[in-house]
C-alpha cells in the first residue's frame, strides 16, 4: 500500500478513540459493577488469562448481555451512517446530503408503519419481529423507485451518460414526499400506533441484543469495505462528472455501485435502530474540518469516529432513564449541533 | 505521436446541429488551433473528441475509432483541459495531479510508486515543485492553470485538447501557459488541438488554424492565409487590421469602428 504516512497516524488515532469509546460505553451504566472493575472483568474473560476482577456472574451478565451489544450496535450504526453519509456527499458533490437523501428513511418509516399497523394482529405470534424486515424492504424499494424515476434520459448533462446527480436528488425529494404522505395517511387512520411509530422514527439503541448485532454486522462490514475500496472514485467525483469521465472513470456505474452499497448498509442499520439523524450528515463534515477532505482518509475515519460518537452520546441517554429514555436521535442533535456550529465558526468550510 | 482523423463528424444537441460535417486530419505532433466566434462550435468539436457528447461520423486516433472505446481507454489517448475546470479548493496539488493517473489504475486498485513518480515529474515539469502540498484554493489563476496542465500531462496521453486554455489569464500568464504547452508538445511529441480566442496568440503558437462559424469550417490553413481582415470582419463582425511581422508572425490589431460590409 502506498498510503501517505500521515494517514496511518490518523487511522491509529481514530482506532484508539473508538477503543476508548467502547471501553467507556461498557463501563458506565445505571446498574452493574463499579466502572473501574469493568476492564479487569474484560481481561479476565480473555482466553488463557485469569484474574480476580471482583465482578460477579450476574454483574458480568449485565456487562456482556446488556451493555456490550448496545455499545457494539451503537458503534456499527454510527459508523455505517457516517461512512454512508460521506459517500453520498461525495457522489452527489453536495455537502447538505445525508444517507437518507434518496428515501431510505422515508421508506423505512413507511415500512415500519405498515408493519406496526396492519400486521400487529397477524404477526404477534411470529418468531421474528416483522418491523425491521418491513423497514429494510421498504427502504430498498423506495430508493429503487427514486433511482428508476431519476434516470430518465434527456434531462441529464453531457458526459454523465444518463444518471446525473441533480436529477436523482430531485427524484429523491419527490419520492420522499410521496412516501411520507402515505405514512401520514396510514397514521391518521391508526391513532393507536402513533406513539409507537414516533418512538421508532426517533431511533433507539435500547434493548439491543447480540442477535441485533449479528443481523446487521454482515451488511455493515461488506458495505464499509466496498465503500472504502471506492475512495479513489469518490476523490474523482470531486472534479465533477464531466472531468471524471475524461479522466477515464465510468461515472454512472461508479455512482450506482456507491449509492447501492451505501443504501444497503444504511437500510440495514436503520431497520434495527430507527432513524437516528444528524450523524450521517455532520460526522463527515467534522472529519473534513479536522483531517482534510480526501476520501482516502475520510472514509475510514468516518467509520471509526462515527461509531465512537454514537457510543458516547448514547451514554447520557442510558443514565437518564426516567420517566422514559431520551431518544438517541435527540441526543445526537443536542450534543452534535453545538459542536458543529463551533467548528463552522472557527474553521474554513470545505465543500 | 498520434494522428487524429475526423470523418464527417456531426454534433447535435437535441435536433440542433452545432458542428456540421467536419473532416480533417491532424498530423502527429501538429498543433491545430480552432478559432471562431462564441457559439461557433469550437468547444463542441473538442467535447466530441473527448467523448463528452455523442457524435455522428467517426473520430480516429491512429486508426482506432474513439466511439468504440471505454472511457478508460480513451483517457489513455486523449487528455482534455476544459475551459473552466472544476477546482476543489481543499484538494492538494499532488492529489489533484494524481487524478490524471486514473486510466492506469484498476477499479479497486491504488496508484503505484511508478504512478506517483510520474505525478512528481509532471509537477516538476510545470514548475509547481514548491506547491506540491498546497491546497488548490490557495493558488493563483496562473498556478491553477499549470496544475490542470500537470494533471493532463500525468495522463500521458499523446493527444492534448485545450478548450480556451488562457481565457482567464492575464497576458503574461497567457504567454507562460502557451510556452509551457509548446515545450511539452515538443518534448513529448504531443498532438495538440486547442480552441483559442486570442487570434494573434493562436497564429503565433499553432502550426495551422481552422476557423469555424455556425458549426461549419470557413477557412483552414496557415495563419497568414486564414487571418485576413476581410474574413475576420465577415465572421467576427469586427474591425481589424492584420499586419505581417518580419518573421512571418501575423498580428491582428482591433481598430475603432464597425466593419465595412
Amino acid at each position: 500500500m502506498t498510503e501517505r504516512p500521515r494517514d496511518a497516524g490518523w487511522f491509529a488515532g481514530a482506532a484508539l478513540v473508538l477503543a476508548v469509546a467502547v471501553l467507556v460505553g461498557v463501563s458506565i451504566g445505571p446498574a452493574g459493577p463499579p466502572w473501574w472493575r469493568v476492564p479487569l472483568a474484560l481481561i479476565d474473560h480473555l482466553p488463557l488469562i485469569s484474574l480476580d476482577s471482583g465482578v460477579s456472574e450476574a454483574e458480568w451478565n449485565i456487562l456482556w448481555k446488556i451493555r456490550m451489544p448496545r455499545v457494539i450496535l451503537g458503534g456499527l450504526v454510527g459508523g455505517m451512517l457516517s461512512i454512508a453519509g460521506a459517500s453520498y456527499q461525495g457522489v452527489f458533490r453536495n455537502p447538505l446530503v445525508d444517507p437518507y437523501l434518496l428515501g431510505v428513511a422515508a421508506g423505512a418509516g413507511l415500512g415500519a408503519t405498515i408493519a406496526l399497523t396492519t400486521g400487529r394482529g397477524v404477526t404477534a405470534l411470529w418468531p421474528v419481529d416483522p418491523v425491521p424486515t418491513a423497514a429494510f424492504v421498504m427502504a430498498l424499494v423506495t430508493v429503487g423507485v427514486t433511482y428508476a424515476v431519476g434516470t430518465s434520459r434527456g434531462l441529464t448533462g453531457a458526459g454523465a451518460g444518463g444518471r446525473s446527480g441533480t436529477t436523482l436528488v430531485l427524484a429523491g425529494i419527490a419520492v420522499v414526499s410521496f412516501a411520507t404522505a402515505v405514512q401520514t395517511f396510514i397514521l391518521q387512520r391508526h391513532n393507536e400506533v402513533v406513539r409507537e411509530v414516533f418512538q421508532w422514527v426517533l431511533g433507539r439503541l435500547s434493548g439491543a441484543t447480540w442477535s441485533d448485532v449479528l443481523l446487521i454486522l454482515p451488511y455493515v462490514v461488506i458495505s464499509s469495505i466496498v465503500l472504502i475500496l471506492h475512495r479513489r472514485q469518490l476523490d474523482l467525483f470531486r472534479v465533477g462528472d464531466v472531468e471524471a469521465a475524461t479522466l477515464g472513470m465510468s461515472v454512472s456505474r461508479s455512482r450506482l455501485v456507491i449509492v447501492v452499497t451505501a443504501t444497503l448498509g444504511t437500510a440495514a442499520v436503520v431497520s434495527v435502530s430507527g432513524l437516528i439523524g444528524f450523524v450521517g450528515l455532520v460526522i463527515p463534515h467534522v472529519i473534513r474540518l479536522m483531517a482534510g477532505a480526501s476520501y482516502r482518509r475520510l472514509l475510514p475515519l468516518s467509520l471509526m469516529l462515527g461509531g465512537a460518537f454514537l457510543i458516547l452520546v448514547d451514554i447520557p441517554g442510558r443514565m437518564l432513564t426516567n420517566p422514559a429514555e431520551t431518544p438517541i436521535g435527540v441526543v445526537t442533535a443536542f450534543i452534535g449541533a453545538p459542536f458543529f456550529i463551533y467548528l463552522l465558526r472557527t474553521r474554513r468550510v470545505p465543500v | 505521436m498520434s494522428v487524429i482523423e475526423f470523418r464527417d463528424v456531426v454534433v447535435r444537441y437535441d435536433r440542433r446541429v452545432v458542428v456540421q460535417p467536419f473532416s480533417d486530419r491532424v498530423e502527429s505532433g501538429e498543433w491545430l488551433g480552432v478559432i471562431g466566434p462564441n457559439g461557433a462550435g469550437k468547444s463542441s468539436l473538442l467535447r466530441a473528441l473527448a467523448g463528452l457528447v455523442p457524435h455522428d461520423g467517426s473520430i480516429l486516433v491512429d486508426g482506432h475509432d474513439l466511439a468504440a472505446m471505454s472511457n478508460k481507454d480513451r483517457a489513455k489517448l486523449v487528455a482534455y483541459v476544459p475551459q473552466e475546470p472544476l477546482i476543489p479548493d481543499d484538494m492538494s496539488v499532488f492529489d489533484y495531479v494524481l487524478l490524471g493517473r486514473t486510466p492506469y489504475v484498476s477499479y479497486f486498485g491504488v496508484e503505484s510508486r511508478h504512478d506517483r513518480d510520474i505525478v512528481a515529474e509532471a509537477i516538476e515539469r510545470l514548475e509547481l515543485g514548491a506547491f506540491v502540498e498546497r491546497m488548490l484554493g490557495e493558488l493563483s489563476g496562473g498556478e491553477r492553470q499549470r496544475v490542470v496542465l500537470a494533471r493532463a500531462l500525468a495522463q500521458q496521453a499523446p493527444v492534448l485538447l485545450l478548450d480556451e486554455p488562457t481565457s482567464a489569464l492575464d497576458i503574461g500568464h497567457q504567454q507562460q501557459a502557451l510556452e509551457l504547452v509548446a515545450r511539452l508538445r515538443h518534448d513529448d511529441g504531443l498532438t495538440v488541438i486547442a480552441a483559442m480566442h486570442d487570434l494573434t496568440l493562436a497564429g503565433t503558437y499553432t502550426d495551422r488554424l481552422t476557423m469555424i462559424d455556425q458549426g461549419a469550417v470557413v477557412a483552414s490553413g496557415l495563419a497568414r492565409d486564414v487571418l485576413t481582415a476581410e474574413r475576420l470582419g465577415e465572421i467576427y463582425h469586427v474591425c481589424v487590421t492584420v499586419d505581417l511581422d518580419d518573421d512571418g508572425t501575423v498580428i491582428v490589431v482591433p481598430r475603432r469602428g464597425f466593419p465595412t460590409p
